[in-house]
């Protein structure tokens, strides 16, 4: 279980103080499907960047199955069973995706089960997996590609920063099925999605509203979503697109 | 390779791949001096009468064969110049590697100066490696100044894949290449630098014949206290097209000039030049940060991936 404690998050804008996240108190428990919405600057991104440590709190404390890990680094976060997922893939020149995806799995993968994960991700991986990470990928198939790296990682909690942005044209049942076997094959994991998309809060166990930097709506699916259906925290895929 | 020491075979191991005594033609120079020579039916190689080096003769139509020639230096203060010439007949396909590795345990500075110059026959086809390496504790330098002449006769295609990633202390590469009617030259180069090395890499290509084609790619990484310059001038005098590209990861307090220059003397001549310098971006250590890596292990992947 993650569990955040009194979360604040400040920065410096134009010399005027401006609090991102203030007072974040929640918990993610064990074997749940979590969504994170509300409108855009809510906070959302900036509060997955605190839990996979690229941000630190200004205040507050972070703790992963009982243990402190507030001052752990990205890498030791990583290590003990983390994963983030970029809202916006990152480039690389000559990296290519096995050894992304090698990487991802702590150096062994045989190129059977990396081209395993790529298909799971909806990739014809003979097409792929010698491809280099960089510009001639479109955005689709980078983000593809970046779940796909979390795939590999099978970490114990981890969070996708809108991964079905940029995907338009890959059905989101076939995302919605990743997350159903990652479920599965990680046991006790947790699964943390920030998301607008309706199709996705129809899955999610548990549904947490960002709203201003606070905590404005958590509960279950049932409880939370027929309150913010129609809003800009629960967009339907067409309007979305539109 | 029976006559070499150890430290001799390690380096041809690090120059040319080599861990026994290759198939097809060879000649391998240690310390100035012949160590080994085959030659094939279709593949001469003769020690010139006059000066230092060797000319490699290369019949017409010779398919899939392969020349090795790598020299290893491992006497602290031996310095020489040589002059190696490719005469490749018409209709060919051969590979031809390079290299030389540099040992110098002494005081003394090592220098091994290379003038390759290739004469590339109609319709032929060459892929030329060449890497450079240098190891050795002493203080003396290891220097390598290689000069690559390169003409290429009508339809004909040359890579060249030219690799200097670790040990070498001073370098002044400079290549010259003239393209015929239809020929293609690609090259992809690769250096990295480190403690205060320099290292200078010029490429002066023209590109003569009508539909001649040139493409250049160097990526490089200074590291420490080293020196990078990378000049490229490419001339278009008929209808052509030519590319080049330097792209750079510059670390620590590496320095790193790049002086692109494209002349066009033709109003069909397309040449296009792009130069990239710049540190790790942070996003990219990050990404392998949040799968496992320490922020030194990320560096090493990218750097390893940029380079490969």
């Amino acid at each position: 279980m993650l569990e955040l404690k009194d979360i604040t998050f400040k920065v410096i804008i134009n010399g005027q103080e401006k609090e991102i996240l203030k007072d974040i108190n929640l918990k993610f428990e064990d074997k749940k499907f979590i969504v994170i919405t509300g409108h855009n600057g809510s906070g959302k991104s900036t509060l997955a960047k605190i839990i996979s440590g690229i941000l630190l709190p200004t205040k507050g404390q972070i703790l992963f199955d009982g243990k402190d890990i507030t001052n752990l680094n990205i890498t030791e976060r990583a290590k003990i069973g983390l994963g983030y997922a970029f809202q916006q893939p990152v480039k690389f020149k000559g990296l290519q995706v096995y050894d992304l995806l090698k990487i991802a799995a702590k150096g062994s993968l045989s190129l059977e089960q990396a081209c395993n994960y790529l298909s799971k991700v909806g990739l014809c991986a003979g097409e792929y997996i010698r491809r280099e990470v960089n510009n001639s990928l479109s955005g689709g198939e980078l983000k593809r590609i970046e779940i796909a790296t979390i795939l590999a990682k099978q970490p114990k909690f981890s969070i996708f920063d809108e991964p079905e942005a940029g995907i338009d044209l890959w059905s989101f049942q076939n995302l919605i099925k990743i997350f159903n076997s990652m479920s599965q094959d990680i046991k006790d994991g947790t699964i943390v999605v920030i998301s607008h998309q309706e199709r996705i809060l129809n899955i999610a166990d548990e549904i947490i509203v960002l709203s201003n930097g606070v905590v404005s709506m958590h509960g279950s699916r049932e409880e939370i979503l027929p309150k913010i259906l129609g809003t800009e925290s629960a967009v339907m895929t067409c309007k979305k697109l539109a | 390779m029976e006559k070499m020491n150890e430290i001799q075979k390690r380096l041809i191991e690090e120059v040319a791949d080599l861990h026994d005594v290759p198939m097809g033609a060879y000649n391998f120079r240690a310390n100035g001096k012949l160590a080994g020579r085959n030659t094939t039916a279709n593949i001469d190689i003769q020690t010139k009468t006059e000066g230092s080096g060797i000319d490699i003769r290369i019949k017409d139509n010779t398919k899939n064969e392969s020349v090795h020639i790598p020299v290893v230096l491992s006497d602290s203060g031996y310095k020489e110049v040589v002059y190696n010439d490719f005469y490749i007949g018409e209709n060919c396909d051969v590979v031809i590697v390079a290299g030389c590795g540099i040992d110098n345990c002494g005081s003394q500075d090592s220098q091994h100066d290379g003038i390759h110059r290739f004469y590339v026959g109609k319709n032929s086809k060459v892929k030329y490696v060449e890497k450079h390496f240098g190891s050795g504790t002493g203080k003396g330098k290891r220097i390598l100044n290689p000069g690559t002449e390169v003409y290429l006769q009508d339809n004909s295609f040359m890579e060249m894949e030219m690799v200097q990633i670790k040990g070498v202390d001073n370098t002044n590469r400079q290549t010259t290449a003239k393209l015929n009617k239809g020929a293609k030259l690609v090259v992809r180069e690769r250096l990295l630098t480190h403690s205060d090395q320099k290292a200078v890499s010029g490429y002066t290509v023209t590109l003569d014949g009508e539909g001649s084609n040139a493409d250049i790619v160097s990526r490089s990484v200074a590291k420490e206290k080293s020196y990078q310059k990378f000049e490229v001038k490419l001339t278009g005098n008929n209808r052509c097209s030519g590319h080049t590209e330097c792209d750079s990861i510059i670390m620590d307090e590496g320095k790193i000039l790049a002086i692109p220059s494209l002349e066009a003397n033709n109003i069909d001549a397309a040449l296009i030049h792009e130069a990239a310098i710049g540190k790790i971006a942070g996003d990219q250590l990050i990404k392998l940060m949040t799968l496992g890596l320490t922020e030194k292990e990320a560096e090493e992947q990218i750097i390893n991936g940029f380079l490969k």
